[in-house]
């Protein structure tokens, strides 16, 4: 690990044991208590000596391979690794003797007779463990003669035969096995952290390297993810970012949260100047331990890339080109023309949108934006097309809209149920944490449509994979929840001690109703009885199971439902309250729970307390000083719907692609076309500021101060690591736009909206700037009943008191296929991009994913004349586009997916209005469609384009 | 933005070809015969050299997805035992001990002379495929050395008019 710049984030050789047995040892004479199976070399650490070494990180189980940690051990023969012995009571170690000197320098003067000495001109040059350790046993001269060796490209002229060209295939990072010490830190990170396997020791002795995959394969071509976990723990510059190739060792980090998934992981910010040189993952992150994905560690260049705009712009009419002004100008003119929208056309015709991927400050300021100045409740945010239904099914089962586990639960999980995610793809380093505790023997089902990877993880256990019909969950869960019903799996303790006994009674002979055994399912779903049977069992017999779910949950017709149903199993087995069990949504974005807390929707206030609670609406009154309607305001598509109508005419909305990314695409370009004033507020023209009025650019994650919440309602800080590029941070922004229309807004800092946010909202009451900061994180509710946060929630009861059984009654969505529809099409996420991809197209990741594909099945393709690579177009109900084939067995026949990343493919077009009963979150995972060979883009696309290209036009700026 | 039309090789995939046909059957059949045994890497690859004389790269990937592992992982499997060959050997193989205790007793003159006669240098098989010249570290006959083994047969204190003979006689 390289940890030259933080004294206080030192590498301790190996991992933390966790006992609660206490040994005392002395080291050197000082004597240090530690947990039983802490190694010598890490005891040795946290009395404060540093024993040399190579091999050992303390991100990796013990290795013993490098021989530098050697120690002696009064009543030990000879001078064992420190790294791989454990203490024991009365032990008396010495890591510093003649013995021990002599064999660490013989050691490394065989390290560095196979090294180049090109340190001054190396990238690693002032961050390489090889350079610290050569001056740590004091090494002076190496006597051996030039010979055999691995890093002269030449060799008296002649090709020295065991030299080999550096790897350059990873867009990211460098591979030179001319500086390889094979200390196999790098395959054991691919193997222990990220679960990838995709590298290996190739040959032995003297021969032994380093191999991406097989003889033939490059990093590229491997298996390898890019999570950059091997980079992270080379010592030498064999495994190194490019980026510290070009620019050079960094100066300072800024600690702070990355902006990608609801994973939240914590980020170091390696900085030179403004410059960033990499982004390193926290060992300290409690939410990555650690580690990280693609994303986050590597595709960081969006910030800075050309296409980013940075300077405000205007138009008349959507049609017209842009016109570059001055903040105030963009300013006066986006509050003139909402002023005159709601004058004409009423106090309800405008509204926003807020961001999951801003902060929550910023999300708070946009909703107040909403309610304070605007005067009615239209606030809505892209949660509402991911996990409006997590919301509202949890609320009404547990009594709160979230997750009830930390990541960590993970770890001490005997089984995972997996419904409609795939997190190595969308999460991948919870996808990472899970895989490790498969292969430590926990059980895995999975419920997807898709064979994700998840399945495929190497060296796991048992597992079970449903692979049912897209919009089937609801009756899978309750054939789940029959079975453990009939079968009296249950527990009844729990279900007497923590909930309503006589509901469970009532909902018992709901399951029971034959219409929900195995047998009746397995015609609606596709998936044999006796798979759902053992599912059910396994299920139900674990010690601790627990469910992580995500969006192949919610975007259905019965969302809702299926997070009840979802509810139900973990209380009716018990699996809530203690680790390794519980109900987690896997958030799809950054911020998407902040979001959600900071009273985005249009019925609730921050910490989900509805408009019309009279309480917290007069708290607000009296804190905002204005009044405020108790009447809920317009979710996004009723925002659509009442555009079209001509209802609803005014729209600002930061950080969210619309267009891009909600269903019916059609339907949102005709809602966006009819609006008077539409202000979008982001990093880059995207699809929905085709159609806008005015262009705020927004700042980038590394340009501001805030907060994100992730998945495990962990409140993370997002620290400002250079000048927002575009002057201002997106707060700031916000509050221009709030006093150009008179509001008075006068933060200073975002630490002062986080006061007001912890003064008006009960579980983030204890919340402050000074707290994270000595925290780093707290999990809500923080508050005078939890002052550092809540990791697990529903310990003792459930936060509505008792718990909540639903009857989850199967509703068909009514898209069905049929003759002229014969296939159900299910949507995605890929690694390598994200969202919209907004960002990630606009880095090296598109190496991995250049353009969205449809995957169909051979059958399927076969009978439609498809091949490999064909362009096909892709019909539903609601529209066409066309796309690229790939025929693969992971979907089942009569099923195709495909991901919805690139703009030019736009899944959504054919996507439909469908949405849930309960939350109006769209259908986007079960679309009937056709699939039929293609020559080109369709229709739509080509006019889209055309549009795309003429409306992003930008006037030369005015001399 | 490249198309997979023009982009030089897709990533996370192998650049070998993958095996296809008729020999994977043949594949399928020794990772079927080992099928829920104990350990079976190491059984399969003894049989894929036997059926192939080498272990071949494309299948490589297949008997890790067979076994719940990596190409990488079989690769490094594979690479670790110098028996197990990139290309099949030579109809009979000649090996020379070139350890230690070997070289004491001549070893390294003894495989001089070898290579000159039978005009072969390590790892190099003869041109009709016969024989193939390998050196080997320790047949665990220091005894006797300088050792070399023909085939399964093993010789003590070798001489170089003995090891050629034996090799003339093999081919």
């Amino acid at each position: 690990m390289k940890d030259f710049i933080i004294p206080d984030d030192r590498d301790l050789g190996t991992p933390a044991s966790h006992s609660d047995i206490t040994v005392t040892l002395t080291v050197d004479g000082i004597p240090v208590s530690v947990p039983a199976g802490t190694s010598v070399m890490r005891a040795a650490a946290i009395a404060g000596i540093t024993v040399p070494k190579l091999c050992a990180t303390d991100h990796l189980t013990a290795f013993g391979s490098c021989r530098l940690c050697v120690v002696q051990i009064d009543g030990m023969r000879g001078t064992p690794a420190s790294c791989t012995t454990p203490v024991a009571e009365g032990m008396v170690v010495h890591t510093q003797t003649d013995e021990v000197a002599q064999i660490r320098r013989g050691v490394m003067e065989l390290y560095i007779s196979d090294h180049p000495l090109d340190c001054l001109t190396c990238a690693a040059n002032g961050d390489c463990e090889l350079q610290d350790m050569a001056g740590a046993v004091g090494l002076r001269e190496v006597r051996y003669e030039p010979g055999k060796n691995h890093f002269q490209r030449r060799e008296n002229g002649e090709l020295n035969p065991e030299w080999r060209a550096k790897d350059h295939s990873n867009p990211y990072f460098t591979f030179d096995p001319a500086k390889c010490i094979v200390c196999s830190r790098c395959v054991r990170a691919c193997e222990e952290v990220q679960g990838t396997f995709a590298l290996t020791i190739d040959g032995r002795g003297f021969d032994s390297r380093v191999s991406a995959g097989l003889a033939s394969d490059s990093f590229l071509s491997s298996d390898c993810v890019s999570c950059g976990a091997c980079v992270q723990v080379c010592p030498t510059a064999t495994l190194i970012e490019n980026t510290v190739i070009e620019i050079g060792t960094p100066e300072r980090i800024v600690k702070t949260t990355c902006a990608y998934c609801g994973v939240g992981c914590s980020f170091d910010a390696h900085m030179r100047g403004e410059t960033v040189v990499k982004m390193v993952p926290s060992k300290d992150g409690k939410a990555n331990r650690g580690h990280s994905c693609v994303k986050g560690r590597f595709a960081w260049g969006y910030a800075t890339h050309a296409e980013r705009i940075l300077n405000p712009m205007i138009r008349e009419d959507y049609r017209d080109p842009w016109r570059v002004v001055s903040w105030e100008e963009a300013i006066r003119f986006a509050a003139d023309r909402l002023r005159a929208t709601q004058e004409k056309h009423g106090r309800d015709s405008v509204g926003v949108i807020t961001s999951s991927r801003c902060t929550n400050e910023e999300t708070y300021l946009v909703q107040k934006l909403a309610r304070a100045v605007f005067g009615n409740n239209n606030t809505d945010t892209c949660a509402r097309v991911c996990h409006s239904p997590t919301g509202y099914g949890l609320k009404t089962a547990f009594g709160t809209s979230a997750g009830t586990h930390d990541f960590d639960s993970v770890e001490e999980t005997d089984l995972a149920l997996v419904i409609g995610a795939n997190p190595t793809e969308g999460h991948p380093v919870f996808g990472s944490r899970l895989r490790r505790r498969l292969r430590e023997g926990a059980g895995l089902i999975v419920i997807d449509p898709r064979h994700i990877d998840l399945l495929d993880t190497a060296h796991r256990n048992d597992a079970i994979h449903l692979p049912l019909l897209p919009g089937t969950n609801v009756a899978v869960l309750t054939a789940m929840a029959h079975v453990i019903a009939a079968e009296g799996l249950f527990d009844e303790a729990f279900i007497r001690e923590r909930c309503d006994w006589d509901e469970f009674l009532e909902y018992r002979d709901f399951l029971l109703d034959p219409r929900h055994s195995p047998e009746e399912v397995e015609r609606q779903s596709n998936v044999p009885a006796d798979l759902i049977r053992q599912a059910a069992r396994a299920y139900a017999a674990a010690p601790r199971a627990s469910i992580y779910y995500g969006l192949g949950v919610t975007e259905h017709s019965q969302g809702s439902t299926t997070v009840m149903a979802i509810a139900n199993l973990a209380m009716m087995t018990g699996n809530i309250g203690k680790p390794g069990t519980g109900v987690n949504p896997l958030r799809g974005q950054n911020n998407v729970q902040g979001s959600c807390d900071m009273g985005s929707f249009p019925h609730e206030f921050p910490g989900y307390r509805h408009v019309t609670d009279i309480e917290t609406r007069k708290l607000y009154e009296q804190v905002w000083g204005v009044p405020l309607s108790d009447e809920p305001g317009l979710r996004i598509p009723n925002m659509f719907d009442a555009a079209t109508q001509g209802r609803f005419k005014g729209l600002y909305c930061q950080g969210e692609d619309v267009l891009q990314s909600d269903p019916d695409t059609s339907h949102v370009q005709s809602a966006l076309a009819s609006l008077d004033i539409l202000i979008v507020h982001d990093l880059f023209l995207n699809e929905t500021s085709n159609y806008a009025h005015v262009f705020l650019p927004g700042s980038s994650f590394l340009e501001k101060d805030g907060t994100f919440t992730n998945a495990e309602r962990r409140i993370n800080m997002v620290r400002k690591a250079m000048s927002p590029k575009n002057g201002h941070a997106d707060w700031e922004i916000t509050v221009m736009l709030a006093n150009a229309l008179d509001a008075g807004w006068d933060y200073s800092h975002p630490s002062e909206i986080m006061d007001e946010i912890a003064l008006t909202t009960p579980s983030f009451a204890g919340v402050s700037y000074d707290l994270l900061d000595r925290e780093q994180s707290v999990q809500w509710p923080c508050n005078a009943k939890a002052p550092l946060g809540t990791p697990v929630m529903h310990i003792e009861g459930f936060v509505r008191g008792k718990g909540k059984f639903i009857n989850t009654e199967y509703v068909p969505s009514e898209e069905r296929t049929g003759g002229r529809f014969p296939l159900l099409l299910t949507t995605g996420r890929t690694l390598t991009q994200y969202n919209v991809g907004a960002q990630t197209r606009r880095t090296d990741n598109t190496v991995w994913h250049p353009e969205d594909v449809l995957e169909i099945h051979p059958h399927d393709a076969e009978q439609r004349g498809i091949r490999e690579g064909d362009y096909v177009r892709v019909a539903s109900r609601a529209g066409d586009t066309t796309i690229r084939a790939k025929i693969t067995e992971r979907v089942a026949p009569g099923v195709v997916y495909t991901t919805f990343h690139h703009p030019t493919t736009q899944a959504n077009v054919v996507t439909t209005d469908n949405s849930d009963w309960a939350t109006n979150c769209p259908e986007f995972k079960v679309t009937a469609v056709q699939v039929s060979p293609s020559n080109g883009p369709s229709e739509w696309q080509e006019q889209y384009r055309s549009h795309s290209e003429l409306s992003r036009r930008i006037l030369p700026a005015a001399e | 933005m490249q198309s997979p039309a023009n982009a030089p090789h897709p990533p996370n995939t192998p650049k070998v070809a993958a095996l296809d046909g008729e020999g994977l059957e043949r594949l399928q059949a020794i990772i079927a015969r080992h099928a829920g045994t104990e350990g079976p890497l190491l059984p399969i690859l003894h049989d894929v050299q036997a059926e192939w004389g080498m272990i071949p790269e494309a299948a490589q990937p297949i008997i890790g997805n067979a076994l719940g592992m990596t190409r990488a992982e079989v690769y490094g499997v594979v690479s670790f035992y110098h028996d197990f060959r990139e290309v099949p050997a030579g109809r009979h193989v000649l090996r020379l001990c070139r350890a230690e205790a070997c070289q004491s007793m001549g070893a390294d003159v003894l495989a001089d002379q070898v290579r000159v006669a039978l005009g072969l240098d390590w790892h190099e098989t003869t041109a009709d495929g016969r024989l193939t010249l390998e050196p080997v570290f320790c047949l665990g006959l220091c005894a006797c050395g300088p050792a070399a083994q023909m085939d399964d047969r093993l010789v003590g204190r070798a001489t170089a008019q003995r090891v050629v003979a034996l090799a003339e006689e093999a081919r």
